[in-house]
């Protein structure tokens, strides 16, 4: 039971209902059709039904909420729950909205059969979308129980209350949920009011409530789509090219097919898989074939250590996505500063895998895509069968930070699955595919120039920076790896660039410090040397490493304490709040003498300019000798608007404070001239328990009332540069190179000798 | 047929004796706590206890182990009855995604079996061998840290011992 019983007003009731007619004046979007429009932009205010979230595209109440006559409550949402606690934090929102026991509440996640297309789960977006439409959605359904029991009951509606999913009357009389609902009741398009409980009011919204994912994870019950094992099923493998250009030329098939256990050898042009009963015996025969596989071509990758070079040579489509009256020579001190990053990976630890069963009927895939609708496009394309024919289910996977493998290993176990028929076939990739296939987050360039008056401000300002796209999932079939392989192959869909506000490889480029003039500019390369795609919060991991690290030498030539200069260029309120708590919890001001090869460094940044703002202060020592970076205390603030579920949103934060210290210090993809090198983990290093800070603390600002901003990404860009920041601290030595790992940070010390290093 | 000794349950058998265990478990009998993660015991995705030790399930053939107590994340407990180690990280919402979790429980409870006052630089250095993508190491931390103190309170009978330093 909800300890307290929420009192509906009239007003509430009124607009709830009297606006039932009303549907959404906004056009259906195209979420389908043209991924990149699939992520919404924009921030608007709550009030009044504002920010409807994905309302907006699917405004049936029940098509979010469904109450069935027996009382039981159901809960649908579009996105899906990739480790970042989504499932508790919308049931949060549904179970204070609706004022029911959160215990008792249903989830059905991202089901093409079953719930809205909400696109993708990406971007930091699914407390925005997914939140947003529930948190109306529940507030209207409550709203309308309660209009229908005023004149059952014969009170007036602003004298009941509810609570424990009935609707009371002041004199005792009571009828639950199940009771008052009627079949058409929630079959109507939401209102453009919703009588949202006050926040002050709130008992489930803005509690750590347990995830409710956890407790099957620690003790080996079925979580994972790893973990599925539908009767009947059967395993394949995929063997890949040895080079992503290479062509297959011959393959004995037949020695294959009869070791013990295998069902089929499937080729169809140089897409080449393996379907076994058993998967040690099937990942026997993968090797088997591979051996007997003869390919022919190759990729020509360029040279791994000048690809910043490359990329600048690439030809490029420039836009100005801010330009204010930049001058180019005022006067002052002028400083420049060119700063890159290599590929990197997502490198989840348990590869990807899908289970996928061709019936008469149709296909089922079950996924850990983040797109289950755009994977169902793409899926539908390349099997050349209607979208209908097609149904994707997520199943949750290993954490997957962006495009990973997920689509992939669905359409080769969709391309498996239509040679055996009726059997479920779950593909899992081996780590090396893992690691040289999934599409990569782009190499970048970033190149920055200031001018800073005599008073110590910054008055011009200039970002260049050069990358690929962030975005190549699917909605096409030319977007599934082996997709491209096939006999009659599908080609890859020309890239764009996804546009501002929220931006691709420009993400965050535009500052949002205050200068008087400025200029930045997005240089879009559709060439792609590698496969690219969206990584953890895109574009803003570099551009924020940048802004953020370019501050800090500005400051240091003007003379200003780091945090001090951020506020002086900062009027956004909320930023001001985050970066001054996190200098204030940290300890900022009097962390002033240090011992030598320590250092501390600070980073801020709104992710997107529009959702959460996050700033991280930390400290860490450098090892002369080595090279190594071991970083100690972390205090992060963070203010992601509501905060529904703090635990999550602090176990977002820590995450990615830790991720973004791997991608930092360690993390970069090896190639060759034709093929990529980094096939493990002994190849592709990531951070391990020895390089884990020494503390992490995170401190939110709720903002109760305010609309949710999103959590997942903001952590990324801000502990990059908090990380050099401290590096050029201890040192004395600039890096803008990332990653600062040991034989760079050893070089830059050879070079030129640090003042303050041990 | 090699007879396995599981969670104290004897299990026949019938997979090639050079299959790792790793896909015994999940494949032949049904237990998925132990998962693939890289096949090259570089990650510690699939660590399972053997004798006591922690070991990579992904490169030890079933051949090795007949005659061995094998214990697996199931073994610590169930969903209603988590032992200390699952109670602590559920108490610790130790987990994004969760996928390293159950080797990082199995390491650490080999860990605490040896050496029950091992404190968080003991823990630190033990689970270098285990990867975790999603950045859930404090919380891994603080996790194991509990599951001592909750199994040094068990075998005292005692009142719970003082807490090592609190990682948050
Ligand atoms: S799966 Fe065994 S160590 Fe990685
Ligand atoms: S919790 Fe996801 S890999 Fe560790």
């Amino acid at each position: 039971m909800s300890p307290v019983p929420h009192v509906v007003s009239r007003r509430g009731v009124l607009a709830g209902s009297g606006a039932l007619v009303m549907s959404f004046a906004l056009a259906r979007t195209a979420f389908a059709q043209d991924p990149q429009e699939a992520q919404n932009v924009g921030e608007e205010a709550r009030k009044p039904l504002p920010q409807p979230g994905s309302l907006k595209n699917e405004p049936l109440l029940d098509a979010w909420i469904r109450i069935d006559a027996d009382g039981r409550i159901t809960v649908f949402t579009g996105k899906a729950e990739l480790g970042q606690g989504i499932k508790t934090a919308l049931l949060q929102v549904a179970a204070e909205q609706l004022d029911v026991p959160f215990e008792s509440l249903t989830l059905v996640t991202a089901d093409t059969a079953r719930t809205a297309n909400e696109g993708y789960t990406a971007g930091s977006h699914s407390m925005q979308d997914s939140g947003t439409a529930i948190l109306h959605a529940s507030a209207q359904v409550r709203a309308l129980l309660v209009a229908a029991a005023a004149g059952r009951l014969g009170v007036a509606a602003d004298r009941l209350r509810t609570g424990g999913a009935a609707v009371t009357a002041p004199d005792g009389r009571s009828l639950s949920y199940g009771e008052i609902v009627t079949a058409e009741m929630l079959h109507v398009n939401a209102a453009p009011q919703s009588p949202l409980k006050d926040p002050a009011d709130h008992t489930v919204m803005g509690r750590p409530v347990p995830r409710v994912d956890i407790p099957a994870k620690v003790t080996g019950g079925a979580a994972y789509v790893q973990d599925m094992r539908p009767t009947g099923l059967v395993h394949g493998r995929i063997v890949r090219p040895p080079s992503p250009g290479a062509r297959l030329r011959a393959v004995d098939a037949a020695a294959v097919e009869q070791m013990p256990g295998v069902l089929k050898v499937v080729r169809n042009g140089s897409f080449l898989g393996v379907v076994a009963e058993g998967e040690w015996p099937c990942i026997q025969a993968m090797r088997r074939l591979a051996v007997l596989a003869r390919w022919e071509g190759h990729s020509d990758l360029p040279d791994a250590a000048t690809i910043d070079q490359t990329i600048l040579k690439l030809p490029s489509q420039d836009t100005d996505i801010l330009d204010t009256g930049h001058l180019g020579a005022p006067e002052g001190r002028r400083f420049e500063a060119t700063f890159t990053k290599p590929y990197q990976m997502h490198a989840s630890i348990g590869p990807s895998c899908a289970i996928a069963q061709a019936t008469r009927d149709g296909m089922t895939v079950w996924t850990h895509s983040q797109g289950a609708y755009p994977l169902r496009d793409a899926l539908a394309e390349m099997l050349q069968v209607p979208p209908d024919k097609v149904r994707c289910i997520h199943v949750e996977g290993s954490g997957c930070y962006g495009h990973n493998g997920a689509d992939d290993v669905a359409a080769d176990a969709a391309l498996l699955a239509v040679a055996v028929p009726d059997r479920p076939v779950r593909v899992q990739w081996m780590r090396e595919d893992e690691h040289r296939y999934e599409p990569y987050g782009p190499a970048m360039v970033a190149k920055l120039t200031a001018v800073l008056d005599r008073s110590g401000r910054i008055v011009d300002w200039t970002h260049d920076v050069w990358s690929n796209t962030h975005l190549t999932r699917p909605g096409r079939a030319g977007h599934l790896l082996p997709a491209l392989y096939l006999q009659q192959p599908f080609t890859p869909p020309p890239p764009k660039p996804l546009p501002q506000p929220e931006g691709g490889g420009d993400r965050n480029a535009i500052p949002l410090y205050r200068f008087p003039r400025g200029r930045v500019t997005n240089h879009f390369i559709p060439d792609m040397p590698l496969r690219v795609s969206a990584l953890r919060s895109l574009g803003a991991y570099h551009n924020v490493f940048a802004i953020e690290t370019f501050l800090d030498d500005l400051a240091a030539a003007a003379g200003i304490d780091p945090v001090e200069f951020r506020l002086n260029h900062m009027e956004d309120p909320r930023a001001r709040d985050v970066i001054s708590k996190t200098a204030e919890a940290f300890g900022w001001s009097s962390a002033g003498t240090r011992r030598p090869g320590t250092g501390r460094g600070f980073g801020f940044a709104r992710y997107k300019n529009l959702g959460a703002y996050t700033a991280v202060a930390l400290d860490l020592t450098v090892d002369r000798d080595s090279g190594a970076v071991t970083v100690g205390r972390v205090v992060a603030a963070v203010d992601s608007g509501e905060a529904v579920n703090p635990s999550g949103i602090r176990n977002q934060i820590e995450g990615a404070i830790v991720q973004s210290t791997s991608w930092t210090l360690f993390e970069a993809v090896r190639f060759d001239r034709t093929r990529i090198t980094s096939r493990s983990w002994a190849d592709y290093p990531i951070l391990r328990f020895d390089a884990v800070p020494a503390s992490v603390e995170v401190h939110i600002i709720d903002r109760p009332g305010q609309p949710f901003l999103g959590t997942g990404e903001s952590g990324q860009g801000p502990t990059a540069a908090a990380i050099a920041n401290a590096v050029a601290d201890a040192t004395g030595v600039r890096l803008r190179d990332l990653p600062l790992d040991r034989a760079k940070v050893r070089t830059a010390l050879g070079r030129r000798p640090a003042s303050r290093a041990g | 047929m090699i007879t396995l000794t599981i969670n104290g349950t004897r299990h026949d058998v019938s997979s090639d004796p050079a299959t790792p265990l790793l896909y015994v478990l999940r494949d032949e009998l049904g237990l998925h706590g132990a998962k693939y993660g890289c096949g090259f015991g570089q990650c510690g995705a699939c660590t399972v206890m053997v004798d006591g030790r922690a070991v990579y399930s992904c490169v030890t053939p079933v051949a090795a182990l007949p005659g061995r107590e094998i214990k697996t994340v199931e073994g610590l407990g169930t969903i209603d009855s988590p032992g200390p180690m699952q109670r602590a990280f559920m108490d610790e919402q130790a987990a994004q995604c969760g996928y390293c979790i159950p080797g990082m429980m199995m390491r650490a409870q080999a860990l605490l079996e040896q050496n029950p006052a091992a404190g968080e630089q003991d823990i630190r250095d033990h689970l270098q061998a285990n990867l975790c993508r999603c950045g859930t190491h404090m919380r891994i931390l603080a996790a194991v840290q509990r599951a001592a103190d909750l199994m040094r309170s068990a075998g005292d009978g005692g009142p719970s011992p003082v807490t090592t330093g609190a990682v948050r």
